[in-house]
């Protein structure tokens, strides 16, 4: 449901060393070059994109392992 | 050597603390100054280490060894950190190694094995972390295991091996192969009878020169079933980095108490000659025991923390953030206390403490204590804490 935007925001702020287009739901983002600066960036990103707070139990590499990871956790803050 | 029972019973974590506490006031501080002037490996430390069987304290009962948890591993390297920091070093190294093993090999029949010919020889393990043209960062290698069917080679330029040439083994950070991404990490153990070193750094220190951490190209050689089962990621976040900071504050804190120590002495000493008016350093004694105080209560809030997640089995725990920035804050703060609390100890005993050969001499503790900033960086964990804080809402 919002893996487009995801893949949009991590496209512009993941610097990864793929094409987050091309990449799939569970393939493993940390893998795929995401590192802990990134993931502060992704993570800001996604908060002004959907004006939702990321709480500090979830800052963990669970929840930014994959674009599926990303999609649970964005439905749980906007529910 | 007979396994850790007597009879048919396992010794107490009691009896192991008051053994540790007869052989650092024996042993140990009875070779502190020789090791520190020379800068050589703690032998007699160790050989009673051995002897004792205190380098198997944290391989489980059921491989022979004493299945002691970190919590209780801290307590030993505070008590050892009070006679000499360097030997007190090289322990908690080795049991930030067994302690990787421990939690992340155990699923492997090779590393059962090992750790029970540990138990059985009492192997001294040590560490290969960092690389020439890398520096610290963990994270990244340039090196790779060289695979050839099941067997591998391996060649690291390292500038610091703390004690290699007195380990059994080594656990060396590398490429899963050399064709792997930087990142892409295995925990390798290969054996310092099977390897060639060739010194690249010496060794000639302010303090902690007992831990003989000099640097060299390791070539190695194995067979597969020697790495680790576990993405080196995985045993960093939920041991190597916590097992580390909680170990090193611990002999930190060990060896500012014993700093402490020493100023009560020169206090009570001034008050005895003068027992009409409390001496003027006793208020500075007060201030420098605050900070012990400071010092040890983060600690062990950490420690309690840790034992707790390893307890709970709660894996996803480890990387986060605030769990990250927490297990920072105990390296950064017992770090820099340590210079604080010795310094200010300096004060109180004055001039004899200054002094190399007197009873009171704080030398050696304040060499000692100017190290811990520097092994692994202060900045460079700040760098990272740096980063998570942005993301943080709460401390």
């Amino acid at each position: 449901m919002y893996q487009d935007k995801l893949r949009e925001l991590l496209s512009k702020h993941g610097k990864l060393s793929v094409d987050a287009h091309g990449l799939e739901t569970e393939s493993d983002l940390y893998e795929a070059g995401l590192t802990s600066l990134t993931t502060v960036n992704l993570m800001l990103a996604i908060e002004d994109e959907f004006d939702v707070e990321f709480s500090d139990s979830m800052l963990s590499r669970k929840t930014f392992q994959s674009i599926g990871a990303l999609c649970d956790a964005l439905e749980e803050l906007l529910d | 050597m007979s396994d850790s029972r007597q009879g048919s019973r396992f010794r107490t974590y009691t009896e192991i603390v008051e053994l540790v506490e007869t052989l650092g006031k024996g042993v140990v501080e009875q070779h502190a100054s020789d090791v520190d002037d020379k800068a050589r490996f703690p032998e007699e430390a160790f050989a009673a280490f051995k002897e004792a069987r205190l380098l198997s304290a944290m391989v489980p009962q059921s491989l022979g060894g004493d299945g002691l948890n970190i919590k209780q591993l801290c307590k030993l390297c505070e008590i050892l950190g009070q006679y000499c920091a360097s030997t007190a070093m090289v322990y908690a190294m080795h049991q930030i190694q067994v302690a990787c093993l421990v939690n992340h090999a155990l699923t492997s029949s090779y590393f059962q094995q090992y750790l029970a010919d540990l138990v059985e020889h009492q192997y001294l393990l040590a560490s290969a972390t960092t690389e020439l043209g890398i520096g610290g960062d963990l994270r990244s290698s340039i090196c790779g295991l060289e695979l050839e069917g099941d067997n591998f080679k391996l060649v690291k330029q390292a500038p610091v091996i703390s004690y290699a040439l007195n380990a059994d083994a080594i656990l060396v950070t590398c490429r899963a192969n050399t064709d792997a991404a930087a990142s892409d990490q295995v925990h390798v153990l290969v054996k310092t009878k099977k390897c060639e070193f060739e010194q690249i750094a010496g060794w000639d220190t302010l303090g902690f020169r007992g831990t003989c951490s000099s640097g060299y190209t390791l070539t190695a050689a194995g067979h597969v079933e020697q790495v680790i089962p576990a993405p080196f990621a995985t045993i960093l976040s939920k041991s190597m980095h916590p097992v580390s900071h909680v170990l090193w504050g611990s002999l930190w804190t060990g060896l500012a108490a014993s700093a402490v120590k020493k100023a009560r002495q020169a206090v009570r000493h001034a008050y005895r000659k003068n027992p009409d008016m409390p001496p003027v350093t006793s208020l500075r004694l007060s201030e420098v025991d605050e900070l012990l105080f400071s010092m040890r209560g983060g600690l062990y809030q950490s420690i309690e923390e840790y034992q707790g997640l390893l307890d709970g089995d709660c894996d996803d725990a480890f990387t986060n953030f605030g769990f990250s920035i927490r297990t920072n804050n105990v390296k950064l703060r017992c770090s820099e206390m340590v210079v604080d609390i010795v310094g200010k100890a300096l004060m109180i005993v004055g001039i004899m403490g200054y002094k190399n050969d007197s009873p009171v001499s704080l030398s050696r503790h304040i060499r000692d204590a100017y190290g811990a900033a520097l092994m692994v960086n202060n900045d460079r964990i700040r760098g990272h804490n740096a980063t998570m804080q942005i993301a943080m809402r709460d401390s």
